[in-house]
């Protein structure tokens, strides 16, 4: 039985660039950028999706719109059942709970005014996780599951480590008990050194707490690591999605194969340096017509300049939006 | 629907003088003195009655305009008061309006400010608009035409003020505001539900509030000044009450006779003044190297 937490329809989100009063008065329309283009994909419980793509591509609008934290300006979020699309602050509050949220930056994460202790209790106080008298120990109890000792409560996080942080920020938000984690790059502003346990940390309480999750990266090695399915963002679009297998064995789409051709591979033997991507992300204040990959698409042809791709399914699982792949004869039965 | 309220978590830290004494061997040298020669200006104020035993209004005509002597420190006024025990007095009107002119409208333009910068939308438009406006008329001319027309006297002074010089703090709070809520531990607030005035007073106040105390000192310090020439107009304190200024503008008839009817008070303002600066700077100090804990 698929038990879906979270469900994102058409999802869209447009940025309206602020126009000047001469060009309002001159009937201008505004200008729109693309954050998030009719988005749509589903997890179900205990699955974590990893969303990659280049800087820029709307992975993290997408993460923040699915928090509400941004407003859709289309689509509709279904979080466990109930529409939160429109739903009011005060509607929210209860959601709020279920979804919580682990961000990037180690060093803008934290109130630099509050202590450990304060940042958490005030969390636990106004969901009323548990009873005041309760409060010191679950505290211990929760610093001690992110691998922090007690003494860090009372401390300001101007004390920590961007490790440390992190861990803390991860306290803050399974304080809550979440049912769904959205990590918005959770690592890449940490040393190499520190990645590691930081995403072993997060793996291992998603296992114990039986967390559903929404990984956002940039980094496919990280991805591949921690998600059971992986989707390719490119300019507000999932431009491919399937099992991790899937995307890591058999990519389909041309942006897919050069995101993995520019990971760095352990064979020195094997001198495949075709580039790997060539170009920018073009503005996403201007979207190419037709596919949005043409311009940088080593195997781009006419149509795919001037129609825009189908979705196409290859199994159940996974689906790419390319005129061109999957090529014609391609044959399932190489999967199994 | 009933609102819920909340209590807000505050943990109250038990006194521990030992770690008291270490916060303040960690403050810069300028707050420490500031805070010293402010707080000797205070207890001048509170101990006035027993550190001179004349009496700040009522003269004694036998010594008008006797020289600074034992007997009087800084001499007689031309009805003569003693000029000593004027500013020991006037130490206790003269912080009061440092300090209510200043952190009232502190707290009000802080908190507008934050809030517009927070909630943005018309709120945040129609606030801007008329801080812009109230900035566009030079300051002393409002303060004058209000006094004008409310008549003069200390509270209407404050009310004057107030009108005039809650637009600096909206401006500064707001500005620091539109920085901070894009901040992620703000994005936080948010994703944990807690409501808007939780995040604006709790976790984005107390991060921005910074620029503005260590405006509020030059401010106080500008107050002062202030109240001293609007007595010397003759529109805020009134005589006989002992104002630094008003005793600054009563000497001044006198100035060739008795220069220190009005010379004397003045350093009391000079002090003042260089001690809140000092404490300025040490604070801005402070708040720069956010490695400090401030308290």
């Amino acid at each position: 039985m698929s038990d879906i937490v979270l469900e994102v329809k058409d999802l869209s989100k447009a940025f309206e660039m602020p126009r000047s009063l001469f060009d309002a008065l001159r009937g201008q329309p505004t200008r729109k950028l693309v954050g998030v283009d009719q988005v749509s994909f589903k997890i179900e419980r205990h699955e974590t999706l990893g969303l990659v793509g280049e800087s820029g591509c709307g992975k993290t609008t997408l993460g923040r719109c699915i928090l509400r934290l941004q407003q859709p300006t289309g689509g509709s979020i279904l979080f466990e059942g109930q529409d939160i699309t429109r739903a009011s602050e005060r509607d929210l509050q209860p959601v709020r709970r279920r979804m919580q949220v682990v961000f990037q930056d180690p060093y803008s994460s934290l109130n630099p005014r509050m202590t450990v202790r304060q940042m958490i209790v005030e969390a636990l106080r106004f969901h009323k996780i548990c009873s005041r008298a309760e409060e010191d120990a679950y505290l211990e109890r929760l610093l001690k599951t992110v691998g922090l000792n007690i003494d860090a409560a009372d401390k300001f996080p101007r004390a920590f480590s961007g490790g440390q942080r992190q861990r803390i920020g991860l306290a803050r938000a399974l304080a809550v008990q979440p049912a769904f984690l959205v990590a918005d790059e959770p690592v890449s502003a940490l040393d190499v050194s520190i990645q590691a346990q930081v995403l072993n940390l997060l793996t291992d309480l998603r296992d114990e707490f039986g967390l559903t999750m929404l990984f956002i990266a940039h980094e496919l090695s990280i991805v591949r690591h921690v998600s059971t399915r992986v989707a390719v963002m490119y300019l507000g679009q999932i431009v491919e999605t399937g099992t991790t297998d899937e995307v890591f064995e058999n990519a389909q789409h041309p942006y897919t194969e050069g995101l993995l051709r520019a990971l760095p591979r352990p064979e020195p033997k094997r001198r495949d340096r075709k580039i790997a991507l060539e170009g920018d992300i073009p503005s996403p204040m201007n979207v190419p017509k037709g596919c949005r990959f043409h311009t940088r698409c080593p195997i781009a042809q006419e149509i795919c300049r001037t129609k825009t791709p189908p979705l196409r399914q290859l199994s159940p699982t996974h689906h790419v939006l390319c005129h061109l792949r999957p090529t014609p004869d391609w044959n399932p039965a190489i999967l199994a | 629907m009933s609102v819920k309220s909340v209590a807000l978590p505050i943990r109250i830290r038990r006194f521990n003088p030992g770690a008291w004494r270490n916060v303040v061997a960690g403050w810069p040298l300028n707050l420490k003195i500031g805070l010293t020669m402010l707080m000797t200006i205070a207890l001048a104020g509170i101990f006035a009655p027993v550190l001179t035993p004349y009496d700040p209004i009522i003269g004694d005509f036998q010594n008008a305009l006797d020289p600074p002597s034992w007997e009087h420190p800084f001499g007689t006024d031309n009805v003569g008061r003693d000029v000593f025990s004027r500013v020991l007095y006037g130490a206790r009107i003269d912080l009061q309006i440092g300090f209510i002119a200043t952190y009232v409208p502190f707290i009000y333009g802080v908190a507008l400010g934050a809030i517009a910068g927070y909630v943005g939308g018309w709120f945040d438009t129609l606030l801007m608009r008329l801080v812009d406006i109230t900035i566009a008329f030079p300051f002393l001319v409002i303060i004058i035409v209000i006094l004008a027309i409310l008549g003069p006297g200390i509270q209407n002074m404050y009310i004057a003020v107030f009108a005039a010089g809650w637009t600096i703090y909206t401006r500064l709070a707001r500005a620091e505001m539109l920085v901070i809520r894009q901040q992620e531990y703000i994005l936080a607030a948010q994703a944990l539900g807690y409501n808007r005035m939780r995040i604006i007073f709790r976790h984005a106040v107390p991060n921005l509030i910074g620029s503005s105390i260590v405006f509020s000192m030059s401010d106080f310090v500008l107050n002062i000044l202030l109240a001293s020439a609007l007595s010397y107009f003759g529109i805020g304190v009134q005589p006989p009450a002992p104002e630094w200024g008003a005793i600054v503008t009563d000497g001044r008839d006198w100035l060739l006779q008795a220069w220190w009817i009005s010379t004397l008070p003045g350093f009391a303002i000079i002090f003042t003044g260089v001690a809140a600066s000092l404490i300025g700077d040490g604070l801005s100090k402070i708040i720069s190297q956010r490695n400090t804990p401030v308290l």
